[in-house]
Order: C-alpha cells, then structure tokens, then sequence
C-alpha cells in the first residue's frame, strides 16, 4: 500500500485571531511509529484535537484511510479507527479497572436494545467476549489483578497504562499517544518504551505520539515532526532531527 | 455470567415471595386500607425514583422536570380509560409512549446544556407541561380531571415495578449502560471512546420519562380525580431527594430512598407541621456523613452479605 494511513494537508485552525496550528502537513504510513514534538504550547496537542475531531479544522482536510475526517465528530472518528490517550489523564476515575475498558468496546457491540431489555440473544455471549479481551488487554499492562479496583486509586503510572489499555479495546489503526511518558520515571519510561514497541507489533498499529522524553522519541521513533508556534519547523529521521538548527534554535534559543 | 443469572433468579424468587406475603396480609386484611395506600405509593415512587436515577445518577445528566413526564402518562392514561373506554393497560402503555415521546423532543435541544443550566430548563419544562394540562379544559383544567376508574391496585403496581428494575438494571449492565455511565464520568473521554454521547443522553432522558409516564398512569388510576397540582415542581423534588438520598447511581438505593421517603410522610401523615422539619434534618445529616446517599454506588447483589448468602446456599 503506497498510500498513508493518515494525511492532513494544509490543515489549519484558528482561535480568534490566533492561528494555534497552520498549514499542518503531516503523513503517516501504515506501521510507522512517529513522533510529534516541540516546545510548550507549541500546538500538539491541538494537532491531536484536529485528528481526533475535537476541534474542527478552519481550513485543509485531514484523510484517513482514504476518507476525509474532517468535520467528523469525535466519536465517529474513533469508530473509523483512530483512538488516543490524554495528555491529562481522562479516565472513568469512578469506575473500576476492568469497567474503563469494557467501555472502550462500546462501537464493536452488535447486540440491540431489545436484546438487553430482555437479556436474550447475543448478550450474554457477547459480554463475555467484552469481559475476556479486556482482562486479556490488562493483563498485557500488568493490569489484571487490579481490575476491580477504582480507576482513581491506582499509582499514576498505573494510570497513564489504563488509558493506553482503554484506547486499544476500541481496536484502533491508529493510536495516538499524548505525552504517554509524562510524569514516569526512568524506568518506567523504559519499560513503556518496550511496551509502546510490543504492542505496534501484537495489534499491527500505527503509532503518532507526543512527547517530551527525548531518549523516549529517539529511541523507538522512526521519523519526526517538528511543530513550533503551529507551523512544522523540521521533519525526518531523529539523526536528521538532532543535527537540525531549527531545531536546535528552537529547543536552546539563540540564533541559529 | 452465571452469577448473573443467578442473582437474576433470586431477586425474581424475592419478588414473587414479598409479592405473595403482602398481597396476602392485604387480602386478610391485616393491612388496613391506609397502609395499602401506602404500599402502593411506594411501588410507584420506586418506579419514579428509579426511572429519575437512569438520568440523574448513571448519565449524570441533572433533570428537574420528573414530575412532568409523570403528568403526560397519568392524563393519556386517564383520557384514554375514561373517554375512550380502552383497557387499562393500553393507556397505561400509551402514557409510557406519549412521556417517552415528549423526554425525546425535550431532551434532544436541553441536554446540550450542563450541570445547573439543565436542571434550571428542566425545571421550566416540567412546569410548561404542568400549566399546558391546566389549561385544557377537555381534562378539566385546574379543577382536576374527574370520574376516573379505580383501576390501579397493589398487585398491578407490584409487577409494573419489577418489570421497571429488570429493564432498567439490564439496561445499566450492558454496553448501553456503560455507555451512560461513561458520560456522567468524563464525557470527552466517553466521546473519544467511540460513545455517541448525545444519543445516550436522549435515550437515558426518553427511557426515563417513559417510566414515568407508566408511573403516572398508575398513580391517576388509584384515585377518583386527579389534577395539575399533583404534579408540580415540589413532587418533581421530592424524587429527586429519594434518588440522592439512595445513592445516585444505585438501583438499591433508589428503591430504599423511595421507601424511607414514603414511609417518613405516611408515619408522619398527622404531624404535617414536622414531616418538612424531619425531611430536611435528614437530609442535612446525610449529607454530612454519607454524602454519596445511603448506598452510593452499590448493589444489594454487589454486596458482602448477598455473596455470603449466595455461597451458604450452594453448600
């Protein structure tokens, strides 16, 4: 397949008088990993609220899978295929371990509303399906003997897992990753690292992440975005990137 | 998945024998006609408090307008009884259509509003449809609607009220359910899981005004007359304190709120003067120790005792 899995061509949006991202050009073939970086405030997370429908592009389009995203609604995305995390943790903090994930099969259940009322059909086969695959999810992010505690009460890192765990159960093609090592520890970061890794492979996803954790991006990114004040200032390998003045200009400052 | 059958199972078993037990000591009568009132009422403000909890508990989404819906099922079903001489349980039917039919017209414009903001349009609302009623003078108008058929009685009130926890708790545990439930958690994170979030926002409105229509009919068929003045914001209040003081998000703690609610008012039904007085005292107290309500988010089948229950009767 030649063609990317996702491509946003001159996609653009502006608050007010401010233009927070414009003419965001981005690729991404089936597969790849990719990383989006940049400074504070630079636009990323709003070029992650483009993609997923939360905002909608004041100009350019944005297609997925051959088919023109925007102006979706944020669910409807995420039911063509692109599902995420938070760069502020979003979970269902109420709610138990196990209960955060069931949801996330939300759009892949086939039973009707009668079926439920009634509790016949396909219900009782296909919530065991919902309540298998997801211990099977937790138990890929060490999960599984906290499913039935309260989302809120885990250790952040523990947090930060749940809510990759969640985003694969809606069987995502593409997952976006924002900031998913903010907050860890070294090791912790290694071992997401590892796992960010393992999981592309397992589920055969494509992968855009966020990220500050520069050893995170150079290690396991195949190529790079640069974003600063809305406008992608590089992109490339991370050894193109790191020997990038722009970049570098960006990053330290002073005169490139 | 079995233990859900089978706590399905046990609660029906529970029904059917609390059922027997009360319609026979009302059969021979031991309960006087008072207290059968009494049970009566309480069966239809389960149906309400429970219907209430479906919006305001699981999908979070704050309504005042209970009452409301209460009156369009109650003045179909009695319009329907009286003028047109259908069964009973066609205008009880009706009335579910028709209050479901109007949640889904009101919910589909008010619940883009939030928090405050809903409850106040809600409110509004459930009085628009108060005075709308008082207006007609084909049911009455303020003077009341009269000459009804005593239709209602514990035994339909009874089975209509078990029907009403099995749809809804099945609806709570299915992906449905979920879905609701995760937009009163966080509803951009249930937007971004793929949940259509003002779909199951109407759906949650329009299944529990249609509830509430069955509950209407029910209450106007227990009664010779009934008017607008049934139905005002205060009755629309006095659900929502059954549901916060059950738990918001407990189908238990609806049924209990419901209970303790009606049972206070009927112990207190010759000291008026201090029911409003113990009201408020108890639900200041609960707030203070147990601001969640009595039982939060729990089930009874969820519980400790329940299991243990459960494993000594498989031994």
């Amino acid at each position: 397949m030649s063609e990317a899995l996702l491509r946003a061509d001159k996609a653009s949006i502006v608050f007010g008088g401010l233009k927070a991202v414009s003419d965001f050009n981005l690729y991404i073939n089936r597969g790849e990993l990719v990383g989006l970086i940049g400074p504070n405030g630079a636009g990323k997370t709003t070029a992650f609220n483009l993609i997923t429908g939360v905002y909608q592009p004041t100009s350019g389009d944005i297609m997925f899978d051959g088919r023109s995203i925007a102006g979706k609604k944020p669910y409807e995305i995420t039911q063509a295929g692109i599902a995420r995390t938070f760069q502020n943790i979003r979970l269902f903090s109420e709610l138990s371990v196990l209960d955060n994930v069931k949801i996330a099969y939300h759009s892949h259940v086939k039973y009707g509303l009668m079926e439920t009322f009634a509790r016949v059909g396909r219900y009782f086969k296909e919530e065991k399906e919902i309540e298998d695959e997801a211990m099977r999810l937790l138990k890929i992010f060490k999960l599984e003997d906290k499913a039935d505690e309260q989302a809120k009460n885990l250790p952040y890192g523990a947090q930060r897992r749940l809510e990759i765990a969640r985003a694969l159960a809606a069987k995502p093609k593409l997952l976006l990753l924002d900031e998913p090592a903010a907050g860890m520890n070294p090791q912790e970061t290694k071992e997401l690292m590892e796992m960010i890794s393992w999981i592309r492979k397992e589920f055969g996803l494509t992968v855009l992440l966020i990220e500050h954790d520069m050893s995170l991006v150079m290690g396991i990114c195949e190529r790079i975005y640069v974003l600063e004040y809305g406008i992608i200032i590089a992109k490339g390998t991370p050894a193109e990137i790191q020997q990038d003045p722009e970049v570098i200009r960006a990053y330290l400052g002073g005169e490139a | 998945m079995n233990l859900l059958r089978k706590n399905d199972l046990i609660m029906l078993a529970f029904g059917i024998v609390l059922f027997a037990v009360l319609q026979g000591l009302i059969s021979t009568k031991i309960i006087g006609s008072f207290w059968e009132l009494n049970l009566i009422i309480i069966g239809i403000n389960v149906i309400m408090s429970v219907s209430l909890n479906l919006i305001n508990g699981y999908t979070g989404q704050f309504s005042l307008g209970h009452a409301g819906f209460m009156a369009v099922g109650a003045y179909v079903g009695v319009v329907l009884t009286t003028f047109f001489k259908l069964p009973f349980i066609v205008a009880l039917a009706a009335g579910a259509l028709a209050a479901g039919f109007l949640g889904f017209l009101i919910g589909l414009p008010t619940l883009r509003l939030r928090g405050d903001y809903l409850a106040i349009a809600t409110l509004g609302l459930g009085e628009i449809i108060r005075i709308v009623i008082m207006n007609i003078d084909y049911v009455g108008g303020a003077a009341g609607f009269q000459g009804i058929t005593h239709y209602t009685n514990f035994a339909w009130v009874f089975i209509i009220m078990l029907i009403t926890l099995f749809v809804i708790k099945n609806f709570i545990n299915s992906s449905h359910g979920r879905a609701c439930i995760a937009i009163r958690e966080n509803e951009i994170a249930a937007e971004a899981m793929g949940i259509n979030t003002t779909k199951y926002k109407v759906m949650a409105f329009t299944m529990g005004a249609a509830f509430a229509g069955i509950a209407g009919g029910l209450f106007a068929h227990n009664f010779y007359i009934i008017s607008p003045s049934s139905f005002t914001f205060l009755s629309s209040f006095n659900y929502l304190i059954m549901v916060v003081m059950g738990g918001m998000g407990s189908i238990t703690g609806s049924i209990a709120g419901a209970f303790v609610v009606t049972f206070i008012s009927a112990a207190l039904a010759n000291w008026p003067e201090f029911r409003m007085i113990i009201y408020a005292l108890v639900l200041i107290l609960l707030m203070f120790y147990r601001p969640q309500g009595l039982f939060g988010y729990m089930e009874i089948t969820n519980m400790g005792i329940f299991r243990r229950i459960l494993k000594r009767g498989r031994e």
